[in-house]
């Protein structure tokens, strides 16, 4: 299950007005079962189109992806997606948010699946607002919910796009705590686009680091190799937590930011 | 719409908001800022001491409502004794009382209580904008999801849409050959654009979100239309009504006018043939209440519906 996710020598190409823009080039990427892989990159670097082409949003003009030796033909719900916005249905409560997603994926009776999308919503802490509306929650928990959602169909991989980017500090620290605890119990796969450097040390097995668009390609791979579980007291006083931290930065903001200007 | 009382609310999140990411110079300087722009908004919101001093809102407004009506009133009597053909509020008052005592009498069909005449104009409004909302719907719905249909339909929409709904009078007069049917029609034609219009650009504008949702969850297309489109569409397919009913209840009394029968467009007519002025004033009022009652249901369900 080494390659679990296969990405090979994928191109994106966009039609536009102005005519062809090219997001992305040679993408050659796998990625195992259980693992969590990081992309991060400057905004514009193509991560998210990355993302989308994982989640079937959007068909590669070049190259082809695998997931479990399938190929991924369009979206589906093998994998979870996450947005960044939460994208909950506002006229749908916490509980049936979810249940959409339950309903279709498994063909079970009603308590069965009444009983998976309570469990789901247990899983991010949030049994207490299962009946409330997304615009009576607040930003943390909308996130949790949409997180809820995407795992509760059992994702052969989960996808998450920039997931906390909405949140404030502390809301945002204490959810990459749950989705940490979550990950480790449920063993998921993980694709997820960031552009917090922290954020990408403190989660992944390992982070791929976007060069700039047009044309962006994989700029560097770094391994996490960071024991787990990891809190983030303890790393944040760690040596090697901070060379990796440093070693990330540096691609962004030295070789990245130079070749931008 | 009523004024939201928000403008103090963004200022007091953002401040939160600043607070929580940390003792930061600039953050601290920032919510200095923010503290003393919501110093000096606080005079300008309600929750001040200048309002005990004040009666309480909703007896200012009820006040204010009354005196308007009083005013009108008398404005309108001052008018009635110039010594014109238009009779005073009192008169008025007393022929409405006689009136509305009997309101569903029948006497033939050309004479019948206020009541029938309201009834049927409503009904005539009812089947032509139910036709009107049955067509009008699912094409906007088309409209609004299929460009092609979008793009054949935007100059047809847009040079019939500022014609009047009376200059079709005479074609439903020629095709339906009744009067009843043809009033019908005129409503169905003036219903169906804010219709079409309202549902297509309701449709435009679902965010690409909600849409993506449905898409890699795979949903079947029953599934995105009675979980998404739908009920993200519903408010502005409820605005389409609303204007639909607001454009309906206008032309039908000039239709009826021009159709006869039975009917509130119609009764003024006939009693303008009667020179019973005050019962043309009457008659306003009534048609008045009426839109405004009409209004009145669609806004309730407006509320009802609006997932903001």
């Amino acid at each position: 299950m080494d390659r679990y996710l296969r990405i090979e020598n994928v191109g994106m190409t966009f039609e536009t007005k102005k005519g062809s823009f090219v997001a992305l080039e040679q993408i050659d990427l796998n990625i195992r079962k259980g693992e969590f892989v990081s992309l991060i990159g400057h905004s514009g670097c193509g991560k998210s189109t990355l993302l989308n082409l994982v989640a079937g949003l959007l068909q590669p003009t070049e190259g082809g992806l695998l997931l479990a030796e399938r190929e991924i033909g369009g979206p589906g719900p093998d994998r979870g997606v996450v947005f960044q916005n939460h994208s909950l249905l506002p006229w749908l409560t916490c509980f049936d948010n979810v249940y959409l997603a339950v309903e279709r994926v498994f063909q079970e009776k009603k308590p069965l699946l009444r009983q998976r999308t309570h469990k789901a919503l247990a899983m991010v802490g949030l049994t207490h607002a299962e009946s409330k509306y997304p615009q009576e929650i607040s930003g943390g928990m909308k996130q949790r919910v949409g997180i809820a959602r995407a795992l509760a169909i059992e994702p052969k991989m989960l996808l998450l796009d920039e997931p906390f980017g909405a949140l404030d500090a502390l809301t945002r620290a204490k959810l990459q705590d749950e989705l940490m605890r979550i990950v480790e119990n449920t063993g998921a796969t993980v694709l997820m686009v960031t552009h917090d450097v922290d954020e990408a040390v403190l989660l992944s097995d390992r982070i791929v680091m976007m060069t700039n668009g047009p044309a962006a390609r994989i700029g560097g791979i770094v391994e996490v190799d960071l024991p787990r579980p990891r809190e983030r007291l303890e790393l944040a006083g760690s040596h090697r937590y901070m060379e990796l931290r440093t070693t990330v930065m540096d691609f962004l903001y030295r070789k990245q930011l130079k070749q931008a200007a | 719409m009523s004024a939201l009382p928000v403008p103090v609310a963004p200022v007091i999140s953002l401040r939160a908001a600043v607070i929580t990411s940390g003792p930061h110079p600039a953050a601290a300087a920032l919510a200095e800022r923010v503290d003393a722009v919501a110093k000096r908004r606080k005079p300008a919101s309600s929750a001040t001491g200048y309002r005990r001093a004040r009666a309480p809102e909703w007896l200012m407004q009820a006040f204010a409502m009354l005196a308007g009506i009083a005013l009108f009133i008398v404005l309108w009597e001052v008018v009635a004794r110039q010594g014109g053909r238009i009779p005073g509020p009192a008169v008025v008052w007393k022929a409405a009382v006689t009136i509305f005592s009997d309101p569903f009498y029948s006497k033939g069909p050309n004479d019948q209580g206020i009541g029938w005449n309201v009834l049927s104009s409503l009904k005539r409004v009812g089947i032509g904008f139910g036709l009107a909302a049955l067509v009008g719907i699912p094409l906007g719905f088309m409209i609004g999801r299929f460009k092609f249909l979008s793009d054949m339909a935007a100059p047809i929409i847009a040079m019939l849409k500022p014609v009047s709904p009376l200059a079709w009078l005479p074609i439903g007069l020629l095709v339906f050959k009744a009067a009843n049917p043809a009033a019908i029609y005129v409503i169905f034609v003036c219903s169906l654009w804010p219709m079409i219009v309202n549902t297509a650009v309701g449709v435009r504008q679902i965010p690409q979100d909600y849409l993506n949702v449905a898409r890699v969850l795979n949903l079947s297309e029953w599934k995105v239309f009675t979980s998404v489109l739908f009920p993200a569409v519903l408010p502005y397919m409820i605005t389409g009504v609303r204007l639909s009913i607001g454009v309906a209840w206008l032309v039908i009394v000039a239709a009826e006018m021009l159709t006869g029968g039975v009917g509130i467009g119609f009764w003024v007519w006939d009693e303008w043939n009667n020179l019973k002025v005050e019962h043309i004033i009457i008659a306003i009022f009534t048609i008045g209440i009426v839109g405004l009652l009409l209004e009145q249901a669609l806004v309730l369900l407006a509320k009802r519906f609006s997932y903001n």
